[in-house]
């Protein structure tokens, strides 16, 4: 391959690019270096296996993957706002919706979703860790390096330009013959084995990791959604890693599963992809949910409403997801008996989501409101989900939708389910949690900003794409001729999308604002919040909890608030014992470059490479079976001086 | 070791926790391979003029691999027994005995595909053989893979003997195993019995 | 030593050997019934069908000892809900690609 082809230069934008990320990895390890932090980085973040930790890294790792796919929305935009416009061309659009689309949702909504997993789960059921914490990191480094893949095919080799879903037959070989397609192909299911890793260590969290006393039907509903979510990753991502591998082996193997040639049929790849996308929209947003239960209920001061009926509204979620995938292929033209079944089954699953906005509006009621930034966004939320249900109640009617498919009518509904769902819902995670993990409060104001902004935005963005869905404009076209009379909606869109982007510098500046600024929580529990994380200190100790909480039905910790405030109330006497905890570990973080090495290789066809990728992969796990020694004790005196120096007397 | 040491969980958990996420991890394979068949059910008639599973599949062959597979699943149960009488040299004598079957079977395996490879029916054949190699070869790579693992185990069993932690592993190994077998039986029936059928 | 680790592995050695009698027959008889043609195709499929899913069940039972795992049994409820996503895979990709033998 000549170097030409290999590292991206020709087009000024990347070139740009290209400079920035070198000058900006200069810098870091200038900075690394000139502070002596290499040691600390490895010690305290690349092998550690603590849960909290883990968390921040997947949460800057999302923000940073947003300001990414940020970056592209902007450049689409810009490119769309007139007709006739030359900023990208069509190939170069056509790269950037790719990444847009398959950063936004594989590599901003889901590290974003588990690092809310990570920061609040473990806490919520008073457990010490995660199951298992090695494999957490091991999920982390996975997601991390395939990443970091996708990224690189921007920079070198070229991006992959079949869109998000990667559809053959313009995805195989003979229509993309270059690397991008390995890139996306590889990065994804280097990244898939992370997230199912991740589904079943928490799944089995919070099965087996609850504190005593704790009962399925007493768990917060954050983790009640988060179990949801890790059924459904559990149940569709092995359908992703298999449409993914029967395309790498047309595209390596020389077979026809999804070719126009030799019996391939490129409609099977489309059945099975969306027999994981169509639940993966589940996976990022049923933790949403949960997190806009607790919201809801600590700011209105009283206990959810429909406790029961929002359990079951999310089981049944996550097992009817798996049953309506057809809705994103209607016109493939299945037959009408296939689009009816799954035309209804689209519509049905709408009740239990329903049932999930009158809960929470009820749970208002009467409550006492305090409008906090988290409560902002959960407002701000159910507005925009609703809109966003109303138009996929429109998109379910199999006939209708051969008007509106693969219009921008589509593309303002998933945007405002995902923004409005997921983003939203992962923002008020952050504000709601951010205390408890990094140990200070945001500023409320700049909050405020960024969420008037944001919404804001985001309506004037996404509304006149519906309308532009309506005239005929379809998704994915790099420009338009000027007598459509689309020209205006798309000149409000684009003023929409650099609203939203204003929001995010709002985030930004807040988060670095009040670092400097914003006093420290000591109190552990700066909203009177009602489970358990907020009953040990901000932030948390690396054990989580001196001692392992008693629990006594739902909202554990406002019960105990309220025992405690009784006069006759006397402290149970807490006795401190040794903690086995587990040691930290550099073998995920290996194993990621093992993973990383080996999926470089193959993108370039290098199988030299991507063999000893893959022996190192081996190598890491064989290494890890063999050691025994993967725990140490903390000593009860250890314990005391850190629950002295966190401002808590035992 | 300190007694009153505390984590969040039991400590006699620590082991059955890891046994249940293997479950789910199974389930999670079986989920896999389900979607490797529904592409092997909508494709198996797709020859593009190449050859059909009637010429290509020779009875004997999977027949035997069929049944040495079972046997293997049954030895691996017998090794898994051992942990009760707590004879590590029973154990490790049966672990290689199934070691064996599960080589002999990858052996036939094997033969069968280069004699089909010599015969000009490849993976790029057909999307019937791309389909047929695929989802035959992946369950060929969990065989591999099982193999691999309990040669390590071996290992570990013969330096550290029957402990909690050896005996979660030989454990999740024979569940491992046994599933391997369970899928075969599908592929047995829904790929060679229905194809010479 | 480890006596307070006194975990069994379930089973014994005459489950694993039912186990592997029932699993023979059950390899056998479709075996039979397909080499010799004994019904019409489509009797034939449903026949081995159900031979398959039996020798399964059995598995789980007497080789994996499904049932004998601790409380609660959230394995059998993880196996029968992959159960249920195994059917829509499965017969839901079937059913939904028939179109395309209607169109070639
Ligand atoms: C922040 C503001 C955002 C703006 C302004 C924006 C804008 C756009 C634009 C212009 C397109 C291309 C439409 C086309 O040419 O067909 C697009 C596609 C897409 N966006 Fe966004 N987007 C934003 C955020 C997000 C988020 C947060 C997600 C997911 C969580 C997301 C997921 C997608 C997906 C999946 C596609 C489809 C890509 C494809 O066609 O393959 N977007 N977006
Ligand atoms: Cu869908």
């Amino acid at each position: 391959m000549q170097t030409q082809h290999f590292f991206i230069v020709g087009d000024p934008l990347i070139l740009g690019a290209d400079i920035s990320i070198i000058l900006v990895s200069a810098a870091i390890i200038f900075v690394l270096t000139y502070f002596k932090k290499w040691g600390w980085l490895w010690r305290e973040w690349l092998t550690t296996v603590d849960h909290k930790k883990i968390g921040i890294m997947y949460f800057i790792s999302a923000l940073l993957m947003l300001f990414r796919g940020g970056v592209d929305a902007l450049l689409m935009r810009l490119q769309l706002m007139f007709p006739n416009m030359n900023l990208l061309e069509s190939e170069h659009y056509n790269e950037i919706f790719t990444t847009h689309g398959t950063i936004m949702i594989l590599f901003m909504a889901m590290p974003l979703i588990f690092a809310m997993f990570n920061i609040a789960v473990p806490l919520q059921i008073g457990a010490r860790d995660v199951a298992y914490p090695f494999l957490n990191a091991v999920s982390f480094w996975l997601f991390f390096f395939g990443a970091l893949l996708l990224n690189l095919s921007f920079v070198i080799g070229g991006s992959p330009n079949a869109s998000w879903w990667g559809y053959p037959p313009l995805s195989e070989l003979t229509f993309n013959p270059g690397p991008g397609e390995n890139f996306y192909i590889l990065s994804i299911q280097i990244s898939g084995i992370g997230s199912i890793a991740t589904g079943i260590n928490f799944l089995i969290t919070i099965l087996k990791m609850r504190a005593p006393g704790m009962r399925l039907m007493d768990m917060p509903l954050f983790t009640w959604s988060v179990l949801s979510s890790c059924i459904v990753i559990i149940a569709a991502f092995p359908v992703l890693t298999v449409a993914l591998f029967l395309l790498f082996m047309d595209r390596f193997a020389g077979a026809h599963f999804f070719t126009m040639t030799h019996g391939g049929d490129p409609m099977m790849y489309v059945n099975l992809f969306w027999m994981w996308g169509h639940p993966e929209v589940y996976i990022v947003v049923l933790p949403a949910f949960g997190i806009f239960s607790e919201v809801v209920s600590v700011f209105s001061k009283k206990v959810i409403f429909g406790y029961t009926s929002m359990v079951v509204s999310l089981l049944l979620i996550s097992v009817y997801a798996y049953f309506t995938w057809v809705h994103h292929f209607f016109t493939m033209g299945a037959g009408a008996d296939v689009n009816t079944f799954f035309s209804i089954s689209t519509m049905l699953i709408a009740i239990p989501t329903g049932v999930k906005v009158f809960n929470w509006l009820l749970t208002m009621y009467r409550g006492r409101i305090r409008m906090t930034e988290p409560m902002l966004w959960t407002l701000g939320f159910i507005v925009c989900f609703v809109v966003g249900g109303a138009t996929g109640v429109m998109l379910s009617v199999a006939p209708a939708d051969y008007q509106y498919h693969n219009s921008y009518f589509v593309v303002a509904h998933f945007h405002n389910v995902l923004i409005g769902g997921t983003v939203f819902g992962m923002f008020a995670g952050m504000t709601y949690w951010w205390p408890k993990i990094f140990g200070f409060k945001l500023n409320p104001t700049l909050g405020k900003w960024a969420f008037w902004l944001w919404n804001i935005g985001f309506y004037v963005c996404f509304m006149p794409q519906y309308a532009l869905g309506f005239m005929g404009m379809t998704r994915r076209i790099y420009t338009y001729p000027d007598d459509m009379g689309w020209t205006p909606y798309n000149v409000v869109s684009t003023i929409g999308a650099f609203i939203m982007a204003l929001g995010f510098v709002f985030q930004v500046w807040q988060i670095v604002y009040s670092a400097k600024r914003m006093d420290r929580d000591v109190t552990g529990d700066p909203w009177d919040g009602h489970t358990l994380e907020w009953s040990t200190t901000s932030p948390a100790p690396y054990y989580n909890f001196a001692v392992i909480p008693k629990v006594e039905g739902r909202d554990a910790f406002w019960k105990e608030k309220k025992k405690r405030s009784q006069p006759d109330y006397k402290p149970e006497k807490r006795e401190l014992k040794p903690i086995h905890f587990p040691k930290n570990s550099g073998i995920p973080f290996i194993m990621g470059v093992c993973f990383f090495i080996a999926g470089f290789g193959l993108t370039f066809h290098w199988v030299w490479l991507g063999v000893i990728g893959l022996i190192g992969v081996a190598a890491t796990l064989y290494a890890r079976s063999f050691q025994y020694d993967t725990e140490y004790v903390i000593p009860v005196e250890e314990i005391k001086k850190t629950e002295a120096a966190l401002g808590r007397d035992i | 070791m300190a007694h009153a040491v505390e984590t969040g969980v039991k400590h006699e958990d620590h082991e059955s926790i890891k046994i249940a996420g293997f479950w789910i991890f199974l389930v999670q394979d079986v989920l896999l391979f389900a979607t490797l068949f529904a592409t092997y059910v909508v494709l198996r008639n797709h020859y593009a003029g190449g050859p059909t599973p009637k010429e290509l599949f020779d009875v004997p062959g999977f027949v035997a691999e069929t049944f040495i597979l079972l046997t293997s699943s049954f030895t691996s149960g017998l090794a898994a027994l051992q942990l009760n009488k707590k004879s590590v040299g029973g154990l490790i004598t049966w672990l290689v005995i199934t070691g064996v079957l599960g080589l002999a079977f990858l052996g036939f395996e094997i033969n069968e595909f280069t004699n089909m490879v010599q015969e000009g029916a490849t993976i790029s054949t057909s999307a019937f053989l791309s389909a047929f190699f695929t989802l035959v070869g992946t369950h060929g790579a969990h065989v591999t893979l099982g193999l691999g693992w309990m040669l390590g185990l071996i290992i570990q069993l013969a330096r550290r003997g029957i402990t909690p932690v050896t005996s979660r592993k030989v454990s999740v190994l024979s569940l491992y195993w046994h599933f391997l077998d369970a899928v075969w039986i599908f592929i047995f029936t829904v790929v060679y019995l229905i194809g010479v059928m | 030593m480890h006596d307070d680790h006194s975990e069994k592995h379930p089973g014994s050695t005459v489950s694993y050997v039912i186990g592997f009698l029932l699993s023979i027959v059950l390899t056998i008889i479709p075996l039979y019934v397909v080499l010799n043609h004994s019904f019409s195709n489509m009797i034939l499929v449903y026949v081995i069908m159900i031979m398959a899913v039996l020798q399964f069940l059995i598995q789980l039972v007497f080789f994996m000892h499904i049932r004998e795992s601790e409380e609660p049994h959230y394995n059998i409820l993880a196996i029968a809900l992959g159960i249920i996503f195994v059917f829509a895979i499965v017969a839901g990709s079937a059913w939904i690609m028939t179109f395309n033998s209607q169109v070639q």
